[in-house]
């Protein structure tokens, strides 16, 4: 017999509404009941009196670069890394060597994950074979290998007609389609976000506008075929607006975004620091304000970390030379706490529904919830303690984050996966 | 950053640019001598890093270093290690484990200088950054026009500086504006409009733009020519043979300025792109007064080092 019980937490359930101190026992890797005073032999007990007890996290957007890149992470550190940050579920982008276009490479990673993997992975393939954006990948085998999503991200289909096809056949096989929103030639040469900033240090910039062409591409491809549609790391107000706009119109348009974007803005580049370039860009105020206002008015479905792990020696050099992306699992929770809680922007109950129902819904995962019978995946964290981002200790393989040495208040304490225990704080 | 490095020009404060200018006057040489030999910085030694070609710059820098008694070698970086694939980082890592005094550098890529300084426990001096600055080509301008208003207690306050060209792509233009800004100028910044992104009227108090020449050169004192950098841009600003039409400088131009205006222009210039031969020549262009006063100007900025 298996047991874990979880108890004297505030279990918050956005599933089923519930916010009530309780008890969470689970058995054989499943929720078996909520309630207060239960009590059970043979369990191992994990105190949870004053934290968050929450359906485990869902980070839909994490690049674990195995196969091919292992130097920068591997499944198995990247998960270690979801772990420590509080999430139980991530779903990894196919952009590895070679590129998750094969029911091969999806098996591959399928099986590597189950094997050796702390948290649950779900793979996302890829549109086109090898990303190129001509021809679509083996969408069908890959989705019965086990993809949850397909995306190009980082290298998205620039040709219209080619990714009507991809949300034509998504829509047959009802898998999400996922779009990393840039117009490579409005972005091409760009660096930094396009404003005042990027003028200032003379780098070369993106503009928003590279971002918005794409979303309205898509938003008029996913209403003229129907497919599920959804928006990775949205940062500009316009492309908030239009999200926002294709929901009124009924579309099944959804859109995450990462805690990067609200947290900080291009402002606090300086010192042409590479762990402050991704994509998209570090935006300006406006367009930080704007996803934080998406957020609390419910248009952004979930928070994703657009995790992008690159070794030191990448991020060594010059800025322009550097590529884009920055780690992102284990300061999530802390960030979006710090901006969206503390912050009153939100309360907790919609904060636990954009790392949990929000991901699920979107993906279609029977996760996301504490409902008896539910996969016993299960976040604990707390609003209050006091610490601060160590990247030297961090369980990625690589250090390219802005926040080292951040201090935050609040964040994961617990990490329970299948109803084992697969992290706690010290 | 170790001290004595200059970076930029944006982070120093009015005072510290009047150090350096007034110091800078005090190497500027009589007329028809050469520079007076000092002794300030015998025993160091200064490693000239350029990882983009160029003569003036460096040439510059190297004779006001000799000016100063210190020893110098000169790197063009395309000939060494970095073409043979090693980081930015580690070639200067190696030079540092040589123990030079301090390096002046030049690199196509916006903030390597600071990226470096983070790093590396080195005076820098930055000898021109990608699209970012290029701080002792700034100091080198305020003093030419300086000297041409001896006159004035403060010779920069309100004078008006018509900066013409690329601006988008000129780390001159940045310098310049920075500096000019501080000290009270009226700056306009003309160009087409891709190369004279609207932020630019942000870049600092004083500022405006214009995208038509002879409104920008309007009762200007200054009036400052950029080099056409067709090595950074990505796509034609205009077709091609309209630039000089509309943004080259000719000799009918200087009548809408006001009559004792000087013409400046960084180098190399391009006679017949962005500024007429006649006016290169004319008597109001103080370009090779610009080249000299480099040499001062820099004397100034390494002896600064060691302040």
């Amino acid at each position: 017999m298996n047991s874990l019980l979880i108890t004297g937490g505030r279990v918050i359930d956005p599933a089923s509404g519930g916010d009530a101190i309780a008890d969470v026992l689970i058995r054989d890797g499943r929720i078996e009941s909520i309630g207060t005073g239960l009590n059970a032999t043979d369990v191992t007990v994990l105190h949870a009196e004053g934290a968050i007890v929450a359906p485990g996290f869902i980070d839909m957007h994490v690049h674990l670069r195995e196969p091919g890149f292992e130097h920068a992470e591997t499944i198995e550190s990247g998960a270690k890394a979801a772990a420590a940050g509080g999430f139980t579920t991530i779903c990894c982008m196919p952009n590895t060597q070679p590129i998750n276009d094969s029911a091969t490479v999806t098996s591959y990673i399928v099986q590597r994950a189950r094997e050796i993997a702390k948290v649950n992975v779900f793979p996302i393939g890829a549109i086109t074979k090898g990303s190129l954006g001509v021809e679509l990948a083996a969408i069908g085998s890959m989705r019965e290998a086990g993809i949850v999503a397909i995306s190009d991200d980082g290298r998205p289909v620039m040709n219209a007609r080619v990714m009507r096809r991809a949300m034509e056949l998504a829509r047959a096989l009802d898998i999400l389609v996922i779009d990393h929103c840039e117009d490579l030639d409005l972005s091409a040469g760009g660096d930094m976000h396009e404003g005042i900033q990027s003028v200032r240090l003379g780098l070369h910039g993106i503009p928003s506008a590279a971002e918005d062409v794409m979303v309205a591409r898509d938003l008029l491809l996913a209403e003229l075929t129907g497919a599920r549609y959804h928006v990775a790391h949205l940062s500009t107000s316009n492309a908030v607006t239009m999200v926002a706009f294709a929901k009124t119109r009924g579309l099944p348009v959804t859109c995450e975004v990462t805690p990067h974007h609200f947290a900080i803005t291009d402002e606090e580049l300086s010192g042409y620091d590479s762990n402050y370039k991704m994509k998209p860009p570090l935006r300006c105020r406006h367009d930080a304000e704007a996803v934080i206002e998406g957020i609390v008015n419910g248009t952004v479905d979930a928070i994703a970390t657009d995790h992008a792990p690159h070794p030191g020696s990448e991020k060594m050099q010059e800025f322009e030379r550097c590529p884009f992306g920055i780690t992102g699992l284990e300061t999530a929770i802390g960030l979006s706490l710090a901006e969206l809680v503390h912050k009153d922007k939100i309360g907790l109950m919609r904060f636990v529904e954009l790392f949990t129902t929000g991901p699920a819904n979107v993906l279609k995962l029977d996760r996301g919830t504490l409902a008896p019978g539910a996969p016993a995946d299960v976040t604990v964290f707390d609003l209050n303690s006091e610490w601060t981002y160590d990247v030297q200790q961090s369980y990625s393989k690589s250090r390219n984050s802005p926040f080292h040495g951040r201090r935050f208040r609040g964040g994961p304490l617990a990490t329970i996966v299948g109803g084992k225990i697969a992290w706690t704080k010290d | 950053m170790s001290p004595g490095s200059l970076l930029d020009l944006e982070s120093l404060n009015r005072t510290e640019i009047e150090t350096i200018l007034t110091r800078a006057r005090f190497f500027q040489p009589l007329p028809k001598q050469s520079y007076k030999r000092f002794e300030t910085l015998r025993g160091k030694m200064i490693v000239n890093l350029f990882f983009e070609a160029s003569t003036r710059t460096r040439v510059s820098f190297e004779i006001a270093a000799r000016r100063l008694g210190a020893e110098t070698v000169s790197i063009a970086a395309q000939t060494s290690s970095t073409s043979k694939g090693e980081s930015l980082v580690d070639t200067l890592n190696t030079l540092v484990a040589m123990r030079p005094d301090a390096i002046v550098m030049r690199h196509s890529a916006s903030g390597a200088p600071h990226f470096l300084s983070r790093h590396l426990q080195i005076p820098i001096v930055n000898a021109g950054d990608g699209t970012h600055e290029h701080p002792t080509q700034g100091l080198l301008d305020a003093l030419t026009i300086m000297d041409r208003r001896m006159d004035r207690e403060s010779p920069l306050e309100g004078i008006r500086v018509a900066i013409i060209g690329d601006i988008a792509h000129s780390r001159v233009a940045r310098s310049n504006v920075h500096l000019l800004s501080r000290f009270g100028a009226d700056i306009v910044l003309c160009g087409p409009p891709s190369l004279l992104p609207r932020e630019l009227e942000h870049l600092a108090p004083g500022v405006r733009l214009a995208y038509d020449l002879p409104e920008a050169i309007r009762d200007a004192d200054v009036i400052m020519m950029l080099r056409v950098q067709l090595e950074r841009q990505h796509e034609a600003p205009m077709a091609a043979g309209e630039y000089f039409r509309f943004y080259g400088l000719r000799l009918e131009h200087l009548a809408l300025a006001k009559p004792d205006v000087i013409v400046m222009h960084p180098g190399p210039i391009n006679r017949g792109r962005e500024l007429s031969s006649e006016v290169a020549d004319s008597q109001r262009s103080v370009i090779l007064n610009q080249v000299e006063n480099g040499v001062a100007v820099r004397m100034a900025v390494l002896e600064r080092i060691w302040a």
